[in-house]
């Protein structure tokens, strides 16, 4: 595996703060918007939004955190089962513009899931997707990010790992592609 | 509640999809299960507990499965706890009760499964009057089997529930001292309550009449008192089995009002020891004989939880054991 940087720590974040732009010109003030990042990684995304946010807007963003296992559509097409994450919303989402956050777009079966997932706590009046990183031309399902940090061309062998400050000491995203022979 | 913080190792086996699994293919006795079995399913009920607590209830993961119940034996409370568990994970549900079967016609066990099975069923839910019933069917038939009480043998999700509620309530099992009260001898919750609690590292005491403790408990390392003040001052959470007038074909105490006088639960024993007692019981409660009803509804009773506990902690086992289930 060869691993080349795609994004160093200073870009990971000036690219946040520019999705927080392109963010605050639709939702305003948050008052009935709410991120929800999907687990695990995309915490750490929805996490750094919301503060970068709430210095920006004056205004306290709602996070809420979602697991999508019992969602999946590979259930039984594992070996074993999957274990669950934690699911922390605290708050409602009816009627509220929500926005799914996830570090990295690659086959859009998490998104998916994660749509039908959302709806269980209610009806929200929208749905948007935020990435971090889209990796193109690799989606097997008709689904779309509204707001992309980097879009990147892969091969499906390749592998995308976002690397946080909090879990890792720095943020980093790295590609890691197989040495073709 | 655990795990509400993003912990550390929780993301790094996330992100590499790391999957643990049941060291069984069966839920034929706590007996059988590990320690991190427990834990692993006290896990996964926990994202369960928070699933039907949502306004949709209900997660599509099984709905390409099928169980049947299998009830030989009378059941309000588990076999409506397994129904609903199953449907709350969207699996097609069968129910069959022995009062209403072909099995008044001479049909056998196995030949009453295997008809079921063949009908592309992927799971047996059981309950039957005879000990070693669960554990039988799964040497005889193809398929997955949760015990949901056989005789007097074992009640495992009963005590995996008992067990999840005591751990919501003090946090922990690990060194709490749990005495289980009333009818020992029948009770197939005793049993399973005393292999699962130890496993969780508490300490078990058993109380009852000499008559309704069985002779043999001594070697799975319990305290065996016959005097109830002595088990409450001893204990952290008291759960109160009942009598199981159904199972006893000979007199193992002289009146129900004697055994009132000797073993129930009140106020006034509990009054006597300076501390908060858990109180819990598997149901159904014969109110005014085993327990006072003013102590049933105490705030230190965590009956009711025990029930709603009871559809979390079973939809975990039917998720993790389904994994194994063929496709196609």
């Amino acid at each position: 595996m060869k691993s080349t940087e795609i994004l160093n720590g200073l870009q990971v974040s000036l690219t946040i703060n520019r999705l927080c732009f392109q963010l605050i010109e639709n939702h305003n003030d948050f008052s009935s918007s709410v991120l929800i990042g999907l687990q695990p990684n995309g915490i750490f995304l929805a996490n750094r939004l919301k503060n970068s946010l709430q210095d920006s807007i004056n205004n306290i963003v709602s996070v809420g955190s979602l697991d999508i296992t019992f969602f999946r559509d590979d259930f039984r097409r594992k070996e074993k089962p999957l274990i669950p994450s934690v699911t922390n919303i605290d708050f409602s989402i009816e009627n509220k513009k929500v926005i799914l956050v996830d570090d990295v777009f690659f086959t859009g079966r998490t998104v998916r899931s994660a749509l039908d997932a959302i709806m269980t706590f209610g009806r929200p009046s929208s749905v948007e997707f935020l990435t971090l990183i889209e990796r193109r031309f690799v989606q097997n399902i008709p689904i779309k990010a509204d707001y992309i940090g980097k879009s990147i061309d892969t091969i499906k062998e390749e592998k995308v790992s976002v690397l946080w400050k909090e879990e890792h000491g720095k943020d980093q995203i790295l590609l890691h592609s197989p040495i073709l022979k | 509640m655990e795990g509400r913080t993003w912990k550390r190792s929780n993301i790094i086996a996330f992100t590499h999809f790391e999957m643990k699994d049941l060291s069984t293919s069966h839920l034929l006795g706590i007996k059988d299960l590990s320690k991190n079995d427990i834990n692993l399913i006290f896990k996964t009920a926990d994202s369960f507990k928070e699933v039907i607590n949502r306004p949709i209830k209900k997660v599509p993961t099984l709905r390409d499965v099928t169980i049947a119940n299998l009830f030989f034996e009378n059941s309000t409370r588990t076999k409506l706890s397994f129904e609903l568990a199953e449907k709350r994970l969207s699996a097609d549900v069968i129910n069959f009760s022995a009062a209403s079967s072909s099995l008044n016609k001479g049909e056998t066990l196995i030949d009453t499964a295997n008809n079921i099975l063949s009908m592309k069923v992927d799971m047996l839910v059981m309950r039957h009057p005879h000990s070693g019933a669960a554990k039988f069917l799964s040497e005889k038939t193809n398929t997955i089997i949760i015990n949901a009480g056989d005789g007097t043998h074992e009640h495992p999700t009963q005590a995996l529930l008992d067990a999840f509620s005591i751990r919501e309530k003090l946090g922990d099992v690990n060194g709490k001292k749990v005495a289980l009260i009333g009818d020992i001898k029948h009770s197939r919750v005793a049993l399973s309550n005393i292999f699962a609690l130890q496993k969780l590292g508490a300490k078990v005491m058993v109380c009852g009449p000499t008559t309704l403790i069985p002779k043999y408990i001594k070697q799975l390392d319990v305290k065996v008192v016959h005097n109830i003040e002595e088990a409450i001052k001893w204990c952290d959470v008291a759960n109160m089995l009942r009598i199981q007038l159904e199972r006893q074909n000979i007199q193992y105490f002289p009146s129900l009002r004697e055994y009132v006088t000797q073993f129930q639960l009140n106020k006034e024993i509990l009054e006597k020891v300076n501390k908060p007692i858990t109180i819990l019981h598997p149901g159904p409660i014969n109110r005014g004989v085993e327990i006072t009803s003013q102590i049933a509804d105490s705030e230190h009773s965590i009956i009711l939880n025990q029930v709603e506990n009871g559809v979390a902690v079973r939809m975990a086992i039917i998720y993790l054991l389904a994994g194994s289930v063929n496709r196609g």
